[in-house]
């Protein structure tokens, strides 16, 4: 699958596994499992500089810009202002035009609040942001995200870190279906064939911070997950054999006694 | 004695020089400019800006990095 590459606004991504940076125990540590999940873009979240201690070091000398995507996320916004407004620092602090906007409804289910997000998209868009929206498995709102401009869609699988894995494969697989850019599934992986299971489906790449960060071994799961990500694609590639309730003999009849 | 006022830097209140300039304030606070942001009364200043940005009493400065966050 050497050609089998994701363009998103312009920019060729050899994984399609895309991994958050939170949660580590250190910078060290979110390096190595990085680096084990192969992935190539890594979300980061924009947030007040520590100045009261300035021995802290900053997570950027650990994640070359060269060779990652680097995505900053609204995380922990809760209205299109704040959204806005953590999308405009991140670009001042950074590298790119990308944002993961997020705007959120809920602090109990993290649930997007999707008119807010696409709100916030459209005056994003609008200032030159390549907008890239975390939204709820909904195949109306996500169509709605694409005709305001956003060149791909990512739906959650399950709550943020809930690690429920697919909760919702029928609407994931029409929003595959309906949507002509490509869809990240973001959020919800619990496991390694949740990963597989959403690139099955379809999905583009797969989106996932917490399942790798607060497995046992963090760096192992990466590992995990970067075949699960990539067996799921080569699964999504051949055509799975179609469901049927009876069986079909894989031995041939002819020739027995 | 320099002339001092007060700001406030990420929530908190501090004092600096009256002719400061953000640029002056980072390199006070160890800040390396490239790969932060800072808001001054809620406008993003421009990188090429902070060394000619003066501070004046009241102004409240955000600076604001990359962290660890993910979905």
């Amino acid at each position: 699958m050497t050609d089998d590459r994701l363009i998103i606004a312009g920019r060729e991504l050899k994984s399609r596994l895309w991994v958050g940076t939170g949660k580590y125990k250190d910078f060290a540590e979110t390096k190595k499992a990085i680096e084990a999940s192969g992935a190539d873009v890594v979300t980061v979240a924009v947030r007040r500089v520590n100045i009261t201690d300035r021995s802290k070091e900053n997570l950027l000398d650990y994640l070359d810009p060269k060779k990652y995507t680097i995505l900053p996320n609204t995380a922990g916004c809760y209205n299109v202002e704040d959204a806005v407004r953590y999308a405009r620092l991140a670009r001042a602090a950074g590298v790119s035009d990308l944002i993961k906007l997020e705007v959120l409804g809920d602090e109990r289910t993290l649930f997007p609040d999707t008119a807010g997000l696409i709100e916030a998209a459209k005056i994003l868009i609008k200032e030159g942001f390549i907008v890239l929206p975390y939204t709820n498995d909904d195949p109306i709102v996500a169509q709605k995200l694409v005709d305001i401009g956003c060149p791909v869609v990512m739906p959650l699988a399950a709550p943020i870190g809930s690690g429920l894995g697919i909760r919702n494969p029928y609407n994931l697989k029409i929003i595959m279906e309906m949507i002509k850019v490509p869809i990240i599934v973001d959020a919800g992986v619990g496991t390694a064939s949740d990963a597989a299971f959403a690139m099955e489906l379809g999905a583009d790449a797969v989106l996932m911070n917490t399942a790798i960060a607060g497995a046992q071994d963090p760096i192992a799961m990466a590992e995990a997950m970067k075949y699960a990500v990539y067996a799921g694609r080569l699964a999504y590639k051949a055509g799975r054999i179609p469901r049927k309730l009876y069986a079909t003999a894989s031995s041939p009849i002819e020739g027995m006694l | 004695m320099a002339e001092t006022i007060q700001i406030q830097v990420n929530g908190e209140q501090r004092g600096c020089g009256a002719d400061a300039t953000v640029g002056d304030l980072l390199r006070e606070l160890a800040i390396k400019t490239e790969r932060v942001a800072v808001e001054l009364n809620l406008e993003i200043l421009d990188r090429k800006d902070f060394d000619h940005q003066s501070l004046k009493q009241g102004d409240r400065v955000e600076i604001l990095s990359f962290i660890g966050g993910g979905v």
